[in-house]
């Protein structure tokens, strides 16, 4: 059969709007993951008992199963339980969610870190115990766990390709589109591959300048 | 909870958890070799061989997994190369752990002090032999655990052959989904299967960590 690469040109638009999509979902999906890494943390250390234990059995369960499980789990479980949501969205909860619980162990250890004394300077200077964390000990916490973040925010962003299994619009179903139409799985899957390198390589340029900011800022 | 269910459908399951393990051992096993490879290649002192090192860790790592088994599976008859789907996602999956790997392995390999590097050239000794019976020695225990880490996520990986239709796991629980209706008793089933898979190669690295330790 061969290559012939003089197909992909035709599908550009297709491409690029499936990696628009793609950066849309790493977005909202790095967003929730980010805040719901703080959650969880913050239930996990400081949670009561009935919080606290339901969440190490989530915790378990997502860190111990494929992250595409998790989303037939969320898809058709939400379906089943007669919440249909669209896909996107469903898609972002299942990312978010899974990377969350990475993002919350990553927390947690930097959390525990965060020198004592400032938590109690802040204490006898009159904060209460969730003023102390939200305005003192968290943000510290947060800044120290930047670099590994990102490295999970890469991960976040290529399995975001997971989500085409589930029937979310974005780059590997674009392809996947243009494959069913041209008959040429190569040509597309290695210009959708070039498309996640190339966003990829932007990430983490962007990356690299908010952890130099970081560091500069300390 | 439909345990009735549960008890009916459990042995495809476990047909399937067999399937996935096949396809964790092949993938380690081959991601170990690329992982050496790429290693010494990154090491090397011909300029060439570092740079198709970097180059293949780069763009494995720089790309998704799931795309990676797409190209070898579907694109692979165009290019003349026809595998079932266990075969190419064995290579796919084993090919990307690799990359990993190669860093693991590179980084456990610069972190052996540079002293005894310098102490066995001076001794007389080839830069092989310092390599082989001085570094590599050392290196090889500091590599363990995130060798473990490494082959944790591969488990978890395989999963990425359930879309090209190979009968692990995740594609079991996934008919059983659409075939039953019970998304969460499925879920905990393969669930629960994957997870002792990821105990049992937990303790046996962890007992292989311990035991690199002592000695």
């Amino acid at each position: 059969m061969g290559l012939d690469f003089s197909v992909v040109p035709g599908f550009f638009g297709v491409l690029l709007m499936g990696a628009g999509w793609t950066v849309a979902i790493t977005v909202c999906a790095g967003l929730l993951s980010f805040f719901g890494g703080i959650v969880f943390a913050v239930v996990a250390l400081y949670g009561h008992w009935s919080l606290r234990w339901p969440f190490r059995g989530f915790a378990f369960l997502f860190m111990g199963t494929p992250l595409l499980l998790q989303l037939f789990l969320i898809y058709f479980g939400l379906i089943q339980i007669g919440i249909d949501l669209p896909a996107f969205v469903a898609g972002v909860i299942g990312l978010g969610l899974h990377f969350a619980v990475y993002n919350s162990e990553l927390i947690q250890a930097s959390i525990l870190a965060v020198d004592k004394g400032q938590y109690e300077g802040a204490r006898t200077l009159g904060l209460s115990r969730g003023q102390t964390l939200r305005k003192v000990v968290i943000p510290q916490a947060v800044r120290a766990v930047v670099p590994p973040m990102g490295n999970n925010m890469i991960a976040l962003l290529k399995d975001s390709a997971l989500v085409s299994v589930i029937g979310v619009m974005e780059l590997t179903l674009a392809a996947q589109q243009a494959i069913s139409r041209t008959y040429r799985p190569f040509e597309f899957y290695l210009a959708a591959a070039f498309c996640y390198y190339i966003v990829n390589l932007a990430l983490e340029a962007g990356l690299r300048r908010l952890e130099r900011r970081i560091a500069a800022s300390r | 909870m439909d345990t009735e269910l549960i008890l009916r459908v459990y042995p495809f399951f476990i047909e399937a958890a067999w399937v996935t393990i096949q396809l964790s051992v092949l993938t380690a096993a081959l991601g170990l070799a690329c992982g050496a490879l790429g290693a010494a290649a990154r090491l090397s002192r011909l300029a060439i061989f570092r740079w198709i090192a970097a180059t293949y860790v780069s763009v494995i790592r720089g790309t998704p997994a799931l795309i990676q088994v797409f190209i070898l599976y579907f694109g692979g008859p165009q290019v003349g190369i026809q595998l079932d789907s266990f075969a190419a996602g064995t290579i796919a999956l084993g090919v990307n752990i690799g990359a990993y790997m190669t860093e693991t392995i590179r980084g456990a390999i610069v972190s052996v002090d540079k002293g005894q590097t310098e102490a066995a050239r001076t001794l007389g000794m080839s830069r092989w032999q310092t390599m082989r019976k001085v570094v590599l020695p050392q290196a090889a225990r500091l590599m363990i655990r995130p060798l473990g880490v490494n082959i944790n996520a591969l488990i978890k990986g395989t999963a990425l052959v359930a879309p090209i239709s190979v009968v692990e796991l995740t594609y079991t629980a996934q008919r059983f989904i659409g075939s039953t209706y019970k998304p969460f008793e499925m879920f905990l089933l393969s669930g629960l299967l994957y997870m002792v898979i990821i105990y049992v190669v937990g303790q046996g690295i962890h007992w292989l960590d311990r035991r690199a330790r002592i000695t």
